[in-house]
């Protein structure tokens, strides 16, 4: 049995050290906004929050979250740079297929926390790990300016 | 739009048993479940429930994979209906003839049509709806129709100050006869096509609660992986699962025809389990492929004559009465469509009747396999089509094999399954856009007018022995292999287009634009290398020899204009091309610049012509995403074989465009009263070739081989 603070909860899962933590939260807590994309940490899709650090969860094994704080999509709403984000991703329209949009959001929320008003070039380190095969990247970029409190 | 989890499966649930809420004529919503045929005037309540609430849900027959559909369909619908947009939920539609494609008898999303081909259709649905809905007003009121409006969802009676929900007047409405005609809006009157819109999914894509068919779990559900041949054709000769079987977690293992099945309690047993497989499999002829090769064997093939999809005068003629002539040899690989969401398929299986959960781009086509794997009737299969996290057209295969093969899964394992392709499944699964080879030879008289253009195209047919090969392949030709090369706009006195089909054991399968993938960077390309021949300006030079009603020249047009072609400074070059598929017109201008002999994409200037337009912002996204797909192709795509097996496994040898290497991108439309026409595609042709020929006027070196990474620059 491991624990770890998913989303604010003490979350409990029984389940084999070595599974990566994106398995666990899909299959084993059925958190399936978190998405699987490649499995070698070239995608991004799978991106969550480790203690606030954006991690790819699909080759971070389940002992590694052990009583850390874990945050995923599902909980971003619960923080007021959560819906920042979100609010600048509804307003620039982002998404289109969607799928990586999950990691996406992650990983700029992670930036923002770090970096609140960030350099293009800071957006750019940031957000280079997350694919998008139907090239939002542009509206991202325009996304992060606006929540970062900039223009589009 | 809130589509979770829970709601989906509840709503698809509900619609699929011949329930339509709130608007519904009972006897003919029974009809539609039972996948009878509506003709030509599309029932209303097919496509639109009206609660009592006001709330309306509109069912849309095509597939969600990015493109906007479950955005622009509605806007065509409420054009006419006329509801509070605000109250429109979205909801996808089960398999029934009455959602059948209005081209094809099928329900199919694909072609850049789904605007096009519903056009008409949406804006009747939506029409016939407002009509019934204010005769049952003026009914109740006792008041003539032409005295009552609508307006946001309200029917209103203005001179007696009367209003009513729509919601309380859809019992009323369904007892009328469906109104024979009705007159449509006209362009001037629209009040919502034409206006940027906000997608109705992003709300539901920024917080996770977005369906995709990899996110359905169904309670006993399996995970299942298939250990598949390395070699495309293979079987297997025998297999040890003995280590694989003793893992905690594995339910079974099963043989498949397609290779050998773990089911397991969640995704990381079953590949854990399946790693430890021992399979030795029967390669077969496959084993004989290598890249090398095979571009070898078609480039001979393109020196001969093949068949004529083409014949304008006398290419050889004119080729021996130019002044100046070029002959030149092009070479485009494999490519994995490598959506962002791998492929995968949920099946419960049950006597007599079979759900499947899965993004498809071809649901007719994808339940009549289900039906014939699992000896049911058609009607005893539901498909519920789920958020395609990318399709690109690889979740259209015309061989359902991802369903077929799931349903065969579902069969031996005797319990519901959700069967996942990795990434690397899914990159080395073949159905690729086909590898090609090309040549042409081309020649210009002494003003540099093109005399002669001979064009051979070398690739497998994506088309033949698929269903659709009836009405797309023509004495041998498959239409899609030679689109955008036997179309070759320029005014050209001999032109000979001609066409080889290798086959091999490769499956292949479209692909974003299709054969145009490959056409218009070799045709722009070659116009380029005329015009450069000629000592004139690629952008006159097209202009010279496009038909003066053309519609490519407004936006070759307006590209050059916005981008403010051949103005830049040292260490930067402009390229152009220019293409028509799915019958709209895209020219895009690129800048690029070498960085450590990288080719460096900084700007894209766009212009597109595609009829009217529904969503402006809808149209700029599909040119951003279109650039974007195309880009990574020019650049780095490549699936390669060697002795039969890929090369390529995932995003690592496989790269795909990333967030720095993204150019800016400005988008202009042209302003139409054409009829629509795709968007989706449209895009992705120009862009290799534009930054082919920047690439040439930098450097001066021609690119004819893509990915273009692979040739020095330095």
């Amino acid at each position: 049995m491991i624990s770890f603070h998913l989303n604010g909860k003490e979350t409990r899962v029984d389940a084999d050290p070595g599974t990566p933590l994106l398995w666990v939260l899909r299959d084993h807590l059925q958190l399936t906004g978190t998405k699987y994309g490649c499995g070698i940490a070239q995608c991004g899709a799978c991106t969550v929050h480790l203690d606030g650090r954006a991690v790819r969860s699909c080759v971070t094994p389940l002992s590694m979250a052990s009583g850390k704080k874990v945050a995923t999509i599902e909980g971003l709403s619960e923080t007021e740079l959560g819906k920042k984000v979100q609010a600048a991703w509804q307003e620039v329209d982002v998404p289109q297929c969607g799928y990586c949009q999950s990691g996406q959001i992650m990983a700029a929320a992670a930036l923002l926390k770090e970096h609140p008003h960030p350099t293009d070039s800071q957006i750019t380190d940031a957000m280079d790990g997350i694919l998008c095969r139907c090239g939002t990247y542009n509206r991202i970029r325009s996304a992060i300016r606006l929540a970062s409190g900039g223009e589009k | 739009m809130n589509v979770t989890r829970r709601k989906f499966l509840k709503d698809t649930a509900a619609l699929v048993g011949g329930l339509v809420i709130g608007f519904h004529l009972p006897a003919r919503g029974r009809a539609y479940a039972a996948g009878m045929d509506a003709a030509k005037v599309y029932p209303p309540d097919a496509f639109i429930h009206i609660a009592p609430d006001d709330q309306i849900t509109i069912v849309v027959n095509k597939s969600e994979m990015g493109q906007g559909v479950y955005t622009s369909l509605p806007m065509l619908i409420n054009e006419e209906l006329e509801a509070d947009w605000s109250r429109i939920n979205v909801m996808s539609a089960p398999v029934a003839s009455v959602y059948n494609h209005t081209h094809m008898p099928m329900q199919l999303t694909g072609g850049s049509s789904s605007v096009s081909s519903s056009w008409d259709q949406m804006r009747r649905v939506g029409a016939i709806a407002r009509v019934l809905l204010v005769r049952a007003a003026a009914e109740k009121w006792g008041v003539p129709e032409k005295e009552c409006q609508v307006e946001n969802g309200q029917v209103i009676h203005a001179a007696s100050g009367r209003r009513a929900g729509y919601g309380s007047l859809t019992e009323a409405a369904a007892k009328f006869p469906l109104p024979e005609k009705v007159e449509l809006k006209q362009p001037v009157d629209f009040k919502l096509i034409g206006k940027a819109t906000k997608r109705l999914d992003t709300p539901a894509k920024t917080d996770g609660s977005a369906v995709f068919g990899l996110d359905v779990y169904l309670p006993g559900m399996l995970t299942v992986l298939i250990a598949r041949s390395p070699v495309f054709g293979g079987t297997v000769k025998s297999y040890n699962a003995d280590e694989a079987r003793k893992q905690r977690g594995v339910h079974g293992i099963y043989q498949v025809p397609t290779g050998i099945a773990v089911a397991a309690d969640g995704f990381w047993t079953a590949k854990t389990a399946r790693d430890l497989l021992q399979i030795e499999w029967e390669e077969g002829n496959g084993a004989r492929l290598s890249t090398p090769e095979m571009f070898a064997e078609y480039l001979e093939l393109a020196k001969k004559p093949g068949l004529v999809a083409r014949h304008d005068g006398d290419a050889a003629k004119g080729m021996s009465g130019a002044y100046r002539t070029v002959a030149a040899e092009y070479q485009v690989p494999y490519l994995a469509h490598a959506a962002m969401e791998p492929l995968n398929v949920v099946v419960d299986l049950k006597p007599g009747h079979c759900a499947i959960w899965t993004g498809t781009q071809a649901q007719t086509m994808d339940r009549a396999a289900a039906a014939r794997v699992a000896g049911l009737k058609p009607e005893q299969v539901e498909i519920h089509t789920t958020f395609l996290g990318g399709g690109f057209g690889r979740r259209a295969n015309p061989r359902s094999d991802f369903v077929t093969e799931a349903v065969q899964v579902a069969v031996a394992v005797g319990k519901p399954v959700k069967v996942v392709w990795t990434r690397e499944d899914d990159m080395q699964g073949g159905n690729y856009r086909p590898m090609w080879a090309d040549r042409i030879e081309a020649g210009i008289d002494r003003e540099g007018k093109p005399l002669a253009w001979k064009h051979t195209i070398v690739g497998q047919s994506i088309v033949e022995g698929t269903p659709f090969s009836a009405f797309m392949v023509h004495a041998g030709i498959d239409a899609t292999s030679v689109e955008g090369a036997a179309t070759i706009p320029y005014l050209i006195p001999n032109i000979a287009v001609e066409l080889h089909s290798p086959k091999n054991e490769v499956p292949v399968q479209w692909w974003r634009s299709v054969g145009h993938s490959h056409t218009a960077f070799v045709v722009e390309t070659m116009m380029d290398e005329l015009a450069h021949m000629a000592g004139r300006d690629p952008v006159a030079y097209r202009l010279a020899f496009l038909p003066a009603d053309s519609r490519y020249r407004g936006v070759l047009k307006l590209a050059a204009e916005k981008s403010g072609w051949g103005k830049l400074p040292a260490g930067r070059a402009h390229g152009v091309a220019v293409h028509q598929s799915f019958d709209s017109f895209v020219a895009h201008v690129a800048e690029v610049s070498l960085e450590d002999g990288r080719i460096r994409v900084h700007r894209v200037v766009s212009a597109v012509d595609c009829g009217m337009v529904v969503n402006p912002d809808g149209v700029r996204q599909q040119i951003e995403s279109a650039i974007v797909y195309g880009l990574s192709a020019a650049l780095h795509g490549e699936i390669t074989l060697d002795k039969g097996r890929v090369v390529q496994s995932n995003f690592n040898d496989y790269p795909p465009l990333r967030f720095s290497e993204m150019p800016k991108v400005d988008v202009h439309i042209v302003e139409s009263g054409m009829p629509p026409s795709g968007i989706g595609e449209p895009g992705t042709p120009p862009i290799a070739p534009a930054v082919a020929n920047a690439v040439f006027a930098l450097t001066g070196k021609r690119l004819r081989r893509m990915p273009f990474g692979q040739e020095s620059l330095a």
